[in-house]
């Protein structure tokens, strides 16, 4: 359930990249400079650095590290 | 002169810290060529982050911005921060994880191994390693053009160029991974920083941004510069494919091998988008900004090229559209507004933080080398026979001859040929990005599949570099076929050929 919650996400975040809403909008100039398009991109990159927090959080494969530590220092097991 | 100086004095730094400042004793390869897998946070994420910004970070992206506007962040900053923290997350780990518990140190090794198979990843290293030159070669040029941009022509194009790729070649040659990833952890902060301090003091010059928003907003030929509606959806949305290349990339995949531990990952992933922002947002604004700079001749002479150039009828001589075309290009926009709206000694304080960006050709030199001598060196024998000193003595000399090689070519080649080459070869990692997903994540992906991709990848990024428009459908970048190729060959392929051991597959579970 988690894991298709999660999914969602990501395709949901992927389509929001396609913010076809504001192509043609400069305005509102957010911040009295920033042309609302670019705002939307500068916010959106924030969106992702959390929804990465997010996957660290609850779906991290920490069994990936814990099966790569039992091995000697040259590599093997 | 002044900037100059600061840039030297930065070189000189640079070079102490690849050198000398992180230096251990032990000369084994894992040493050399992954700083001994021991790599922490903030010297991974950094470093991580620096290996994969280019020139084209600043310079590129600015001239890119002033020319097409506010699209650029959307086509190259915000796709990369979407997809490039997901593959680090998804890909990056489970390599890691690979590398420490077989002792990979390239991804060949783990084709090889997964797929068990020996000259197939030989051709896998040739078709990544050619993809892989054309950047080391425009690193050296834009060494050469930076170089003599912030000393105001002092400083030759050949002599500027031959500086930095002898400094680059200093530390990968001493350093190794280990000399490499401080020196790329220390340019990152400074370009980091560069964003910002470039915005306030643009800014303050230009008397504030809200009013040159308003100038390009109140002209019909400026104001879709602050919109996206002069290239389609479609076009835009072909761009989120080119970010699959980074983790594609030799030296991106070699340098998810050098962390300590998997957990370094976790702060990588979570930032990287806010990196992307913090130093793709001022370098597009400023871009976009520019075009509202009339008063200043070298930005007027620009806007005029490119105005002659939409004018132009179609059956125009090419040497006129390439002579506009060269006068119209903003790649050196940046400098010109340092040049007017900074003081001398914060111009050659950022002019070192462009150097930092420009020199980012370190880590793909250390990659090749890491993959000849691994890749082919070790496979064929030569480890088993001459031992780990010879080839770590290999891996040095052929960083010293592919840095000549460059400096050489570089030299006589025009630049143009090299950015193209950059172009095609982004589209190229983007759909050989099926081998890492289908060897990682998909039990009866065969030997025969990862030919058949590499194949066509070379062939695609062949032909689409012959015919112009070439696999470009729909009004898609060829990318977007080209990898979906790449994934109906490696199932199709794969599915038809007999799979490696279940005890080879069971390794990779």
């Amino acid at each position: 359930m988690l894991r298709l919650l999660l999914l969602v996400v990501v395709v949901a975040l992927y389509a929001l990249h396609q913010d076809v809403w504001f192509w043609r909008e400069a305005r509102p100039l957010v911040f009295g400079f920033l042309p609302v398009g670019l705002a939307y991109h500068a916010a959106y990159c924030i969106a992702v650095a959390l929804l990465m927090w997010v996957f660290t959080r609850v779906a991290w494969p920490s069994h990936l590290e814990s099966a790569a530590a039992d091995v000697t220092p040259d590599g093997r097991r | 002169m002044i900037p100059a100086l600061i840039v030297f004095a930065y070189l000189a730094i640079v070079l102490y810290i690849g050198i000398f400042a992180f230096r251990r004793t032990a000369g084994s390869a894992e040493e050399y060529f992954l700083a001994g897998r021991s790599l922490g946070p903030a010297v991974f994420l950094l470093s991580l982050f620096g290996t994969n910004m280019t020139a084209f970070t600043i310079l590129g992206s600015a001239g890119h911005a002033f020319a097409n506007g506010i699209v650029t962040f959307g086509l190259m900053a915000s796709s990369s921060a979407f997809v490039i923290p997901l593959t680090l997350f998804f890909i990056g780990t489970r390599m890691w994880a690979l590398g420490k518990r077989h002792g990979f140190m390239t991804p060949v090794q783990m084709f090889r191994d997964r797929w068990e198979c020996g000259h197939i990843g030989t051709a896998i290293f040739v078709v990544q390693a050619a993809l892989l030159v054309p950047y080391i070669i425009i690193g050296v040029m834009g060494g050469g053009t930076a170089l003599r941009g912030i000393s105001g022509g002092v400083i030759p194009f050949w002599l500027g160029g031959a500086i930095v790729a002898i400094v680059v070649m200093s530390y990968v040659f001493f350093g190794g991974m280990r000399g490499t990833a401080f020196v790329n952890t220390f340019q990152t902060v400074l370009f980091l920083s560069f964003g910002a301090v470039a915005l306030i003091v643009i800014g303050r010059g230009m008397g504030g941004f809200p009013a040159a928003m308003e100038s390009l907003l109140a002209s019909p030929a400026t104001a879709p510069l602050l919109t996206r509606q002069r290239i389609s959806p479609w076009y835009y949305f072909s761009y989120t494919f080119i970010p699959l290349s980074t983790i594609a990339f030799p030296h991106i995949a070699i340098f998810c091998l050098t962390a300590k531990r998997m957990v370094q990952f976790k702060r990588t992933v979570i930032f990287y988008p806010i990196c992307l922002l913090a130093i793709w947002l001022p370098c597009v604004f400023l871009g976009v900004a520019a075009n509202s700079l009339r008063d200043v001749p070298r930005v007027e002479q620009k806007l005029e090229a490119r105005a002659a150039l939409a004018a132009l009828p179609a059956d125009a001589p090419a040497e006129t559209r390439n002579a506009l075309r060269r006068q119209a290009v903003g790649d050196d926009i940046v400098l010109v507004m340092l040049e007017r709206f900074a003081p001398l000694w914060l111009a050659g304080i950022l002019g070192a933080g462009i150097m930092a960006a420009v020199m980012a050709s370190d880590s793909q030199i250390l990659a090749l080398s890491t993959m000849f001598t691994e890749d082919v060196f070790a496979f064929y024998g030569g480890k088993a026979r001459f031992g780990e000193q010879v080839q770590v003595q290999t891996g040095r000399l052929f960083v010293v001859l592919l840095t000549v090689i460059a400096y050489f070519i570089a030299l006589r080649a025009p630049q143009g040929i090299f950015d193209l080459a950059v172009q095609y070869a982004f589209s190229g990692y983007s759909a050989l990005s099926p081998l890492l997903v289908a060897a990682l994540f998909w039990k009866r992906s065969t030997k025969w599949g990862a030919l058949a991709v590499t194949l066509w990848v070379a062939f695609a990024v062949m032909y689409t570099a012959q015919v112009p428009g070439a696999l470009a459908w729909y009004g898609l970048l060829p990318v977007v076929p080209m990898t979906l190729i790449s994934c109906v060959l490696m199932v199709a392929v794969s599915l038809v050929t007999p799979p490696p051991a279940a005890a080879t597959v069971a390794r990779y579970g």
